[in-house]
This record gives C-alpha cells, sequence and structure tokens, in this order.
C-alpha cells in the first residue's frame, strides 16, 4: 500500500447534514402537498397542533429506540410494554385510587423493569434481542389482557388527563422560547470561543451567530404557531425534553460515545475497556424509561388504557428511526433524525387521514416510502 | 514429464511485488515441501496456482502436464486436477460430511439431488482413503484434525492428481498429524503430486521430497531434501541483511514493569488444548522485549490473555495454588479480569488486525483515540469535547498522524496512518506497558520506519515494550531482548547481543531450548 493522505475532508459531518437538509426539505414538500390538496387546512396553527400532538408518543418511544439501534441492538416490544405500563399507571389510578404521581412513577418503573430484564438476557445470556423482545411483545401483550380482564381500564383523574389533552399557557411558551433562544445564542458564542482556543477555525463570532439564526427563527416561529391556537400541547412539551435528553445523552456523555462504538465495532470496544454489557443492559433501560413516559402520554390523551393501546408502535418508532438515516447495523444515527423521521411519518398519517384517503392506500404508501427512503441513501452510499 | 511447471511467476500488489519470478516444479507422486518466513510469498503462489488470483493478473506460466494453463477461476484449477486446503477450513459446520464433500457439484436429475449417490460415493471414498468416518455425521460435531481430512476427501472428490496443503498441521494434535501423514503417504504411492507449506521443519524433513525455499516473493533454490539439513534450510529462509532502518538507541534499563508467572491459556472451543503453556517473563522500563515465532504459536494469545480480554479458560483463574498464574505491575500483584482492569494498571495493547480488533472506521480520529481513555477526558460521565480534541492533536502530531484534522473519519486514512491513530489511542491511557501485536503489518516501509522510531524513543523514555512480530528482522532489530514461542511454549530466550536470525528460527520451529 503507498502512502498517502486519501482524505475526503468532513465526510461524515458533510453527509449527515446532508441528511438532515434532505429530511427537512422531503418533510417540506410533504406539508405543502397535503396543503395544497386540502385547499389549505394542514399548514394551520390547529392541524400543526394536532400533528405535533400524534407525534409525540411515537417520537418519545423513536428516541429510545434510535439508542439501541446505535448500539446494534432492537427492541420489538416497545409497543406492548407501552400498553402494558399505560394499563398499570391506569390501574394503580382508578383501581387503587392512588395519585397522579404514584401512577406515572409506576408506568415508568414498569417500563425499566421490563427494560432491564430483557436487556439482561441479551447482555448476559446471549439471547439475541430480536428473539428476546420478539417474545416481550407477544408475552406483555398477554399480560396486559391478564390484569385487564381484557377490558378498557377508564381513567378520570384530571390532573392525569391534562398530561395528554392540555396545553402550556401561551406566556409560558413564550418564556421557554426566550431560554431556548439565549441557549442557543451561548453556544454559538462558546463554540466561536472555543474554535479561537484551539485554533479550528477564525474564532469569530459573526458565522456562528449567521449559524444560528435558523434555530432562533424556528424557535419563534414553533411557539407562535402552538401559541396561535392553544399553546403548546403538553405532549409536545415532554416529547421535546426527552428528546433534548436524548440529544444530550447521545452527544456530550461517555455512555453515549460507548454506544457508537459498541454498534461500530463490538471488539474493538471491548478491548479498548468498555464493559459491553453493562452499556447494553444500560441502553434497554433507559428505552423502558421513555416507554414508560410516553404510556403515561398515551393514556392521559385516551383517558384511558385500552387492551390494543401501542399495537404496531414499535414498527412506527423503527420506521422513525430507519426513515431519520440510521443503519440497523448500528454504530450511525442521531436524535435529530430519528424525531424528524417520526414527525415525517405521522405527517403522512395525518394528511393522508385528511384527504380521506382509503386505509388500505394509506398503509401501502407508509411502506413504500419507508422502503424508499432507505433505497435513496443505499442509492446515494454508492455513488 | 512434470505434473506441474510454474515459470516466472510474478505477482504485484499496489507498492508490493509479492513474487518476483517463482519457478517451481512438481512431479507425479512427489511430496515438494515449500517453506520460507511469514509473507516471503507461499500462500500468494498457491493462489495464483488455485485461481484465487485469475489469468492476467500476474506474470508468467503454470504448465500442468504440458499443457500452458490460465485459470479464471477456482473451478477452472478444480477441473485441471489441482485441489487446494488453505489454512482457515472452508466446511459448512451445519453439514454432514457427505454434503460437505459434494458442496456445489451434487450429483442431481431435474434438479433434484440424489443423496443415495452422494452417501453411497462418499462411503467409497472415505473407505479409499481409509479414513474412519461416518458421511452422515456433521462437520461442525467433529474435531479440528477430522475436519481437516473431510477437507482433503473434499479435495479429493474431483480426481486431483495435485494437492496444495497450507500448513494442515497447525491446529492438529500429534497423532492426528500420524493420521493425516498415513493418508498423504498414500496419496503419494497412488502418483498424487503434494505441495506442502509448512513452519514445521521437523514434519517437512520427514514428509518431503524436495524442498523450495522462498524468500521475499524469489525462488532461493529447490534441492532433494536429503541434500539439506536444518541448518542449510534456515540459512536459506533468513539470509538477508537486517538493514540499518533500526536506528540503534542505547538508554538505560530502570526496574522490572511488568512480570507475568506461569500463564497458560486454552482453546475456547477443545477444552484440553493449551494454547500457551506455561509462560512467564519480566520486562523492565525502558525495555523492548520481542516475542519471536510462527503463526499459532500462542503470541497474540499470550498477551490477549495478560490484557484480560481472553474468553478462553486461562490459569489466571484457577483455584490458588503454585499453578496459578501471577501478574505483577510494578512488582506488585494484580487482578486483571477485563481490559478495563488491565487499562487501570497501566497496560496498553495495540492489537493486530487494525480493521477487526483495533478501530471503528466510521469514526472521527478524535472519536477512536479518546475510546480507551475517554474517563480521563470527562467528569467521569459528561465528556468534554475540546478537550479531547486538543489531547489528539497533541498526540497526532507527535506520531505524525497525516490528516487535516482530528474530525477525520478514520476509514479514509492509508494503512499506516490508521496503525498510528490505534497506537494514538493507547498512548492516550499513558501506559507503562505497551504491548504491540504485529504492528507493521500490511503498512509501508516509510510508515513502518516510523513506527521503529516511535517504538524506540518510548522506550527511551521508561515505557516497557513487549512487541510480538511475525517480521523477524523487526524483532531482531527492536528488542533488547527476545523470546521464542512455540507451539504455546517458550523454547529460546535471546539478549540483542545473542539474537541471531538462524538460533531464533530454530527455536521458533521447535528445536529445544539452548
Amino acid at each position: 500500500m503507498t502512502e498517502q493522505v486519501i482524505e475526503k475532508k468532513g465526510f461524515k459531518l458533510e453527509t449527515t447534514a446532508l441528511r438532515a437538509y434532505t429530511m427537512l426539505g422531503a418533510l417540506a414538500l410533504i406539508w405543502l402537498y397535503f396543503h395544497w390538496k386540502t385547499d389549505g387546512r394542514f399548514v394551520t396553527p390547529e392541524n400543526l397542533s394536532n400533528l405535533m400532538t400524534q407525534t409525540s408518543v411515537t417520537g418519545i418511544i423513536a428516541v429510545g429506540m434510535l439508542m439501541v439501534i446505535v448500539a446494534g441492538q432492537i427492541d420489538l416490544s416497545v409497543g406492548s410494554l407501552l400498553g402494558l405500563a399505560g394499563a398499570i399507571s391506569a390501574i394503580v389510578l382508578t383501581n387503587f385510587g392512588y395519585g397522579v404521581l404514584p401512577a406515572i412513577l409506576a408506568a415508568i418503573a414498569v417500563g425499566i423493569l421490563v427494560g432491564l430484564l430483557q436487556g439482561s438476557l441479551t447482555a448476559y445470556f446471549n439471547i439475541p434481542a430480536f428473539i428476546v423482545t420478539l417474545g416481550g411483545l407477544l408475552a406483555w401483550r398477554g399480560v396486559v389482557k391478564g390484569i385487564t380482564n381484557s377490558s378498557t381500564v377508564p381513567v378520570s383523574d384530571q390532573a392525569f388527563v391534562d398530561i395528554g389533552q392540555s396545553y402550556l399557557h401561551p406566556a409560558v411558551g413564550w418564556v421557554l422560547a426566550a431560554v431556548a433562544i439565549a441557549l442557543v445564542l451561548y453556544q454559538a458564542y462558546r463554540r466561536s470561543k472555543v474554535e479561537k482556543e484551539y485554533g479550528l477555525g477564525e474564532g469569530s463570532l459573526a458565522p456562528q451567530i449567521v449559524k444560528a439564526i435558523f434555530p432562533v427563527i424556528g424557535i419563534l416561529l414553533f411557539i407562535y404557531l402552538m401559541n396561535s391556537y392553544a399553546g403548546i400541547p403538553n405532549p409536545v412539551v415532554i416529547f421535546i425534553l426527552v428528546a433534548l435528553f436524548g440529544f444530550f445523552i447521545t452527544n456530550n456523555t461517555t455512555f453515549g460515545r460507548y454506544l457508537y462504538a459498541i454498534g461500530g465495532n463490538a471488539e474493538a470496544a471491548r478491548l479498548s475497556g468498555i464493559n459491553n454489557k453493562v452499556v447494553i443492559l444500560t441502553v434497554f433501560g433507559l428505552l423502558g424509561a421513555f416507554v414508560g413516559i410516553a404510556s403515561v402520554v398515551n393514556t392521559a390523551r385516551l383517558g384511558s388504557a385500552t387492551v390494543g393501546a401501542g399495537t404496531l408502535t414499535e414498527l412506527d418508532a423503527i420506521a422513525a428511526c430507519v426513515i431519520g438515516g440510521t443503519s440497523l447495523m448500528g454504530g450511525r444515527g442521531t436524535v435529530f433524525g430519528a424525531c424528524l423521521g417520526a414527525l415525517i411519518m405521522s405527517s403522512l398519517d395525518n394528511g393522508m387521514s385528511s384527504i380521506n384517503l382509503e386505509s388500505y392506500l394509506q398503509d401501502i404508501i407508509k411502506g413504500l416510502i419507508l422502503v424508499s427512503a432507505v433505497g435513496l441513501d443505499m442509492i446515494g452510499k454508492r455513488t | 514429464m512434470a505434473l506441474l511447471e510454474m515459470r516466472e511467476i510474478t505477482k504485484e500488489f499496489p507498492g508490493v511485488k509479492a513474487l518476483d519470478g517463482v519457478t517451481i516444479d512438481l512431479h507425479e507422486g512427489e511430496f515438494h515441501a515449500l517453506v520460507g518466513e511469514n509473507g516471503a510469498g507461499k500462500s500468494t503462489l498457491m493462489k495464483v496456482l488455485s485461481g484465487v488470483y485469475p489469468h492476467g493478473t500476474y506474470g508468467g506460466d503454470i504448465v500442468v502436464d504440458g499443457d500452458v494453463k490460465g485459470f479464471a477461476n477456482i473451478r477452472e484449477a478444480e477441473e485441471a486436477g489441482i485441489a487446494i486446503i488453505f489454512q482457515e477450513l472452508s466446511l459448512v459446520k451445519e453439514l454432514t460430511v457427505a454434503e460437505n464433500i459434494f458442496l456445489g457439484k451434487e450429483p442431481t436429475r431435474f434438479g433434484v439431488i440424489n443423496w443415495a449417490e452422494v452417501y453411497q460415493r462418499s462411503s467409497q471414498l472415505l473407505r479409499d482413503l481409509n479414513l474412519p468416518l461416518n458421511p452422515q455425521t456433521k462437520v461442525g460435531s467433529l474435531g479440528i484434525g477430522q475436519q481437516q481430512l473431510v477437507e482433503i476427501a473434499k479435495a479429493l472428490s474431483h480426481k486431483a492428481k495435485l494437492l496444495v496443503l497450507d500448513e494442515p498441521t497447525a491446529a492438529l494434535t500429534e497423532s492426528e498429524v500420524e493420521t493425516l501423514f498415513g493418508i498423504l503417504r498414500g496419496l503419494k504411492e497412488r502418483g498424487v503430486g503434494m505441495i506442502y507449506i509448512s513452519h514445521k521443519l521437523d514434519e517437512v524433513f520427514t514428509m518431503s521430497d524436495r524442498i523450495t525455499v522462498l524468500r521475499d516473493g524469489k525462488t532461493v533454490g529447490t534441492q532433494a531434501t536429503l541434500a539439506l539439513d536444518r541448518n542449510k534450510v534456515i540459512a536459506l529462509m533468513v539470509g538477508r541483511d537486517v538493514g540499518d532502518i533500526f536506528p540503534q538507541t542505547s538508554h538505560d534499563l530502570g526496574d522490572v514493569a511488568l512480570e507475568v508467572k506461569h500463564l497458560t491459556a486454552f482453546d475456547p472451543d477443545i477444552a484440553s488444548k493449551k494454547l500457551v503453556d506455561d509462560v512467564s517473563f519480566k520486562v523492565r522500563k525502558g525495555e523492548v522485549l520481542g516475542i519471536a515465532g510462527l503463526m499459532g504459536a500462542g503470541r497474540s494469545e499470550l498477551l490477549t490473555t495478560i490484557f484480560g480480554a481472553w474468553t478462553g479458560k486461562s490459569s489466571r483463574s484457577f483455584p490458588s495454588n503454585a499453578n496459578r498464574a501471577e501478574i505483577l505491575v510494578e512488582g506488585k500483584n494484580v487482578e486483571i479480569n477485563s481490559p478495563s482492569d488491565a487499562i487501570a494498571n497501566g497496560i496498553g495493547f495495540v492489537t493486530e488486525d487494525r480493521k477487526r480488533y483495533g478501530l471503528i472506521l466510521d469514526q472521527t480520529i478524535n472519536d477512536n483515540s479518546t475510546l480507551a481513555s475517554l474517563n480521563r477526558f470527562s467528569g467521569g460521565f459528561i465528556t468534554n469535547r475540546s478537550r479531547e480534541t486538543a489531547a489528539t492533536r497533541k498526540v497526532m502530531s507527535s506520531l505524525h498522524v497525516k490528516a487535516n484534522s482530528p474530525m477525520t473519519v478514520t476509514g479514509t486514512l492509508s494503512g499506516g496512518n490508521q496503525q498510528k491513530v490505534v497506537l494514538c489511542k493507547w498512548l492516550l491511557t499513558q501506559p507503562k506497558v505497551l504491548f504491540l501485536d504485529e504492528p507493521t503489518r500490511g503498512i509501508d516501509v516509510g510508515a513502518k520506519q516510523e513506527i521503529y522510531a516511535e517504538i524506540n524513543k518510548l522506550a527511551a523514555s521508561g515505557l516497557a515494550v513487549v512487541m510480538v512480530s511475525s517480521e523477524l528482522p523487526e524483532v531482531l532489530g527492536l528488542s533488547n531482548r527476545i523470546i521464542v514461542l512455540h507451539e504455546g511454549k517458550v523454547t529460546g530466550e535471546f539478549t540483542r547481543d545473542e539474537a541471531t536470525s538462524e538460533k531464533v528460527m530454530h527455536a521458533a520451529t521447535g528445536a529445544t531450548k539452548t
């Protein structure tokens, strides 16, 4: 082999950025198309508020699913677990009459326990995650039927229902917007300082401020739209918090780095002193916790825990990750991509329903879009 | 007339001439041994012969039974009666012996396999070869030695008249080797010509009629076995100048940095087979300890076991008694049960095969470099990218990694630079003892020299280095002291002044301790 520096400058950053722009473009096209087809009933404050709320449950789970997939694993049980944790919180609330907080904690605890159980079977007993969680998909749905006698458990506690159905006061929304913008600007300032310190760029503030313009406009527009209807829906607030948390975990923690390392090359990770088993156990626990949170939102939104709650949610969450550019082989994917993927999926659902497309066609189109998204990715990679 | 002639075979890879005018011939019923150091070109030559490298990608002629042949693929070579058994077994473990023998050439009628014929013909074949095997047994349930025999039966099922065996005894026990040799003698009587590649000179002298020695891709000589002896063969194998690419440095050695006592490691698949057999050694601060030995001698296994990464059984876990292995770092007995224990105790391990064990090719230089020391750059949990990048930059420039920035993706680098990134990773763990396993495999001479210089620099700064390498000149040129392994045991120990290629090669081919 001849020694030469074969290098494509900034290869990774460019492709991930390019992907993000492509996806935003695709989302814009989908919105415009439905807006045109519905004679201007799609991009309205009311519909966008609904759309964001519909995205929340899948989105929260997709953030956890992303981390599991990045580590080279998979979890097929999240739909059934969503049903189970929701049923248990409803039972704690309605049948036992405990308060809202115990109901929430019970749901999250169930999620974590199931996640840790499945994670330990995968990590320590070497049963492939696909098998363990396929078993979970069947078993947890059975448990739901057992503990509810296959009947719906209603939830009437207003405080609980508000989690899923109420909105943040518009004033609070603006305060949050101010905080978010301040954070974005502070990040821009810090980045310029770091660049100067380590000589990565010119270190001037101006280009960083220019880069910050889009996120700032996005935040203002988002809050304005949500507030023009009723304020940010509570489920959306929770989804955003979970997404920010996931973003932080994947980008700024050793744990996050280990997820990518294990998914990228498990043997190299092990020989670098990483305890792969503990990391895999933990990531399943984390996804379980997110599913617990999502189940509270879901149950509150529907006002009851149904036997079929969460059916096929696992596939929506996996599809969101994949559309968002996550590799099922592990090692590659971003929280931002997974969230955008979830938004694209629910935009399709929402849009196709609002133009009264027949249900069978909706399924076919969603299937086609999932496969072509990955197909386009593969073609893009080859050239 | 010769069964086979290979005339003036030349094969180039980008930047390397792997074969340079090699000529070899083989007669009917002849057992022809092919020997040479690792990397001398033996396996490449056999890949040319068997069609792995198709006609047109090499220079020179292959003549079978007087006709010049140009094989486009392995199948064409097989049809010409050439069968090759590679080092790695190519059997499907889930299929039966008979299914494996006929894999890809099942007798069929309208696309339906005639199983009666498959089993009848394979029984016949196994009987002819005197192999005590049931054709209905699953290959996976056989030992490695028996699998090797199945491989031979498979090779002979299409009436091969020329059989190439590449290190067939590497994984066999002594009695299995005897069985194999019995069968090979039988084949010889039936007129099958054999080319036999082996590092084990004892076997070569027992079995062969003629010996051809390759060195650096050239034929050094072909002679009748009776006209040669062990010393002559070794002299032919290594007869080369250890150049001046190894700057001799002299500095004082410090205290013992690492001591290993009675280390034994067992094969993860065959629990009774020792891959490392009661090895003890010491290495001092500032010292480079070379570990020499041929492929399969247990060198990587030794390092992996000390590092706490061995997946099989080892004498580390023996109940405490005299046979239990001890590892002492700076004189203190330490428990190392995982790579993170090893790192915490100041041991770093630049593993072999950087693509499989060393790097995450999709990720940046920075993320690869800090992977083993991430805790040091973070408050335990939250990472600090700017600190990482600063440290990566520093180590990159001290190792002369040629890349635009720490954010460059590792997979886009050349082999030499990738290897340096692995070295970056382990230097950032601030080790006291650094293991290097084949640190210059597959990189060009310029990068090699840079790595040699770096090893000397690290040793001079007081680091203890343990280096495994298959390239003898490298071991001789860099090490203060050399231990030689053969079949898991230490068969020789030499200081820099005592060591010569011949002595090391003697020990590595199984001569007893001198």
